[in-house]
């Protein structure tokens, strides 16, 4: 459902006040094809370019080269289809956690938005907390009302930057459970860039392997450990391992 | 579902309120210690006679004397004039400034057209352009309030257009992937996200507009506080400089406080140092 077919991305190109002599190959040539449903995960060294192919499938940057289409559509700005977690939760300080999950939803009538934002804060175990303000939350609890922003609108794609790199092993842990359990419930697809190669093979169906600048497909690796997966299980130990092997983390 | 019990925290919006309110009004107390404790030792210094009484009259004396100008009526009458001018030109300063500054502040091309202009005429020094008012608007109120509105300008403008571009470009992300329309957008995002500075803006510009009252009255009036000052130098009644200084305090700080309070509403979403201060205290 999601094609990311030959996309390069170069920042400063001719033409733009940057000039030339300081473009930036970013992407060069990245091939994914992520099904319906399915988990992927995009890990890869710094500088990679992976939050830059992620910006480009969310529509918020377009590719320099290449296309990237969504269930046939090509991508040319953000839609309704596809949702987007930001590495911060990007709340806006003035607003409650209902007024800021509303933000996704203001096309739609007024009795509807309530009611789906209501469902979408229960979704995420924050319903006590639908007035406060985000300096109340906690780390994660701002996080999951990120989530509950990306997933009101109902996406078929779910996005997510680094989601979780913020917050300590323990809530990471949790929000990690809680959601896959969202994505068993509601049938989305879900790719995601993180730099923890745990998390990567825990969660994911197929994790590719990103290198270089610019960046490019350096491998894929699917995933057959049937999930709940142990962290601590000697497969999934045996796969992080293969993936640092691949990243060349020495 | 999920709902996990470690990380709850107390719900908000709870507790306090009334102990709130106590820490505030002491906080207000304490502020207003120093300055009955100078107008102690003005007293004393008056009654002493250490500082002649034609320099500087006592507080009791310069109540009197306004106690006086109020019962003729006239205390009233110059107040409401410097009032109503520095009330005109505030509102005619900040609706040029809001505007001009909501227009650069969102266009580029405005912006590179019409900035550095504002930039070169800031540096003119305001009262420069008496002359100029006069010659134009004639000695009357037009020119008077020109001038308060030119002053009340610079700061609000200046402000709000450095609010609008210090706009997070995270959070106008955030606009784009909800697809929220200009309006929204706007609405939404970019007024809340304006406002701490824009109310800064408008604080400064008040107390510029104040000090551009007194010297459009102290320069030509025939009414208003500026000019009960002249008037008090003119025929040696120190009590009244003294007392329209007072007034011109009062007056100030007054306005000043209902801008604050409606900042202190619409910002109370703001996380800052004061507010931890005072929860530290209570």
């Amino acid at each position: 459902m999601l094609e990311i077919a030959n996309v390069g991305k170069v920042f400063g190109e001719p033409g733009s006040l940057a000039g030339a002599s300081l473009a930036h190959r970013a992407l060069d040539g990245v091939n994914l094809s992520v099904g319906e449903h399915e988990i992927v995960s995009l890990v890869g060294t710094s500088g990679c370019g992976k939050s830059t192919l992620l910006r480009i499938v969310s529509g918020l940057d377009l590719p320099s080269s290449g296309r990237v289409t969504v269930d046939g559509h090509p991508v040319d700005g953000p839609t309704s289809e596809v949702g987007m977690v930001f590495q911060e939760p990007r709340l806006m300080p003035w607003l409650t956690v209902r007024e800021n999950v509303r933000l996704a939803l203001l096309d739609l009538p007024p009795a509807e938005q309530d009611a789906r934002i209501a469902e979408a804060i229960e979704d995420v175990g924050l319903t006590a907390f639908i007035d406060a303000f985000p300096r109340q939350l906690s780390g994660g609890m701002a996080q999951r009302t990120a989530i509950a922003r990306a997933l009101v609108r109902r996406p078929s794609i779910l996005l997510l930057d680094e989601p979780f790199s913020a917050l300590d092993s323990f809530t990471r842990q949790k929000l990690q459970q809680h959601l896959l359990a969202l994505w068993e419930r509601a049938r989305f697809t879900l790719v995601f860039v993180t730099h923890d190669v745990l998390e990567a093979v825990t969660l994911s169906d197929r994790v590719m392997v990103m290198r270089g600048q610019p960046g490019r497909n350096q491998r894929e690796i699917r995933v057959d450990i049937p999930r709940p997966r142990a962290r601590t299980s000697p497969e999934v130990r045996a796969l992080e391992d293969e993936i640092v092997a691949a990243l060349d983390l020495s | 579902m999920l709902a996990d019990s470690v990380e709850r925290r107390a719900a908000p919006g709870l507790g306090g309120t009334a102990a709130k309110a106590a820490v505030v009004s002491a906080a207000r107390l304490k502020g207003l210690a120093v300055p009955l404790g100078l107008v102690a030792v003005w007293e004393i210094v008056a009654r002493t006679g250490l500082v002649p009484a034609y320099l500087l009259p006592g507080p009791s004396e310069v109540f009197t004397e306004m106690a006086l100008l109020v019962e003729g009526g006239e205390l009233w009458e110059h107040i409401a004039v410097t009032v109503w001018r520095v009330a005109i030109g505030f509102a005619v300063g900040a609706a040029a400034a809001t505007v001009l500054g909501a227009l650069t502040g969102s266009s580029r091309l405005l912006r590179e057209l019409l900035d550095p202009t504002f930039q070169a005429l800031k540096a003119v020094p305001s009262l420069a352009w008496v002359p100029l008012f006069i010659l134009w608007f004639g000695i009357f109120e037009t020119s008077k309030v020109m001038l308060i509105a030119v002053g009340v300008f610079f700061p609000i403008y200046l402000n709000l257009v450095t609010g609008i571009l210090g706009t997070d470009r995270k959070l106008v992300e955030v606009a784009r992937i909800c697809g929220l329309s200009r309006f929204d957008l706007v609405r939404r995002i970019l007024v809340p996200a304006t406002l701490p500075s824009y109310l800064t803006g408008l604080r400064s510009g008040l107390a510029l507009g104040w000090m551009f009252v007194i010297a459009a009255e102290l320069m030509g009036a025939s009414q208003g506080l500026g000019f009960l000052m002249i008037d008090g130098q003119m025929t040696g009644r120190p009590a009244v400089i003294i007392g329209s200084l007072i007034l011109f305090a009062l007056a100030g700080k007054g306005s000043d406080a209902l801008i604050e309070a409606f900042a202190r509403r619409a910002l109370a979403w703001q996380d800052g140092f004061g507010e931890t201060q005072e929860a530290r205290n209570a």
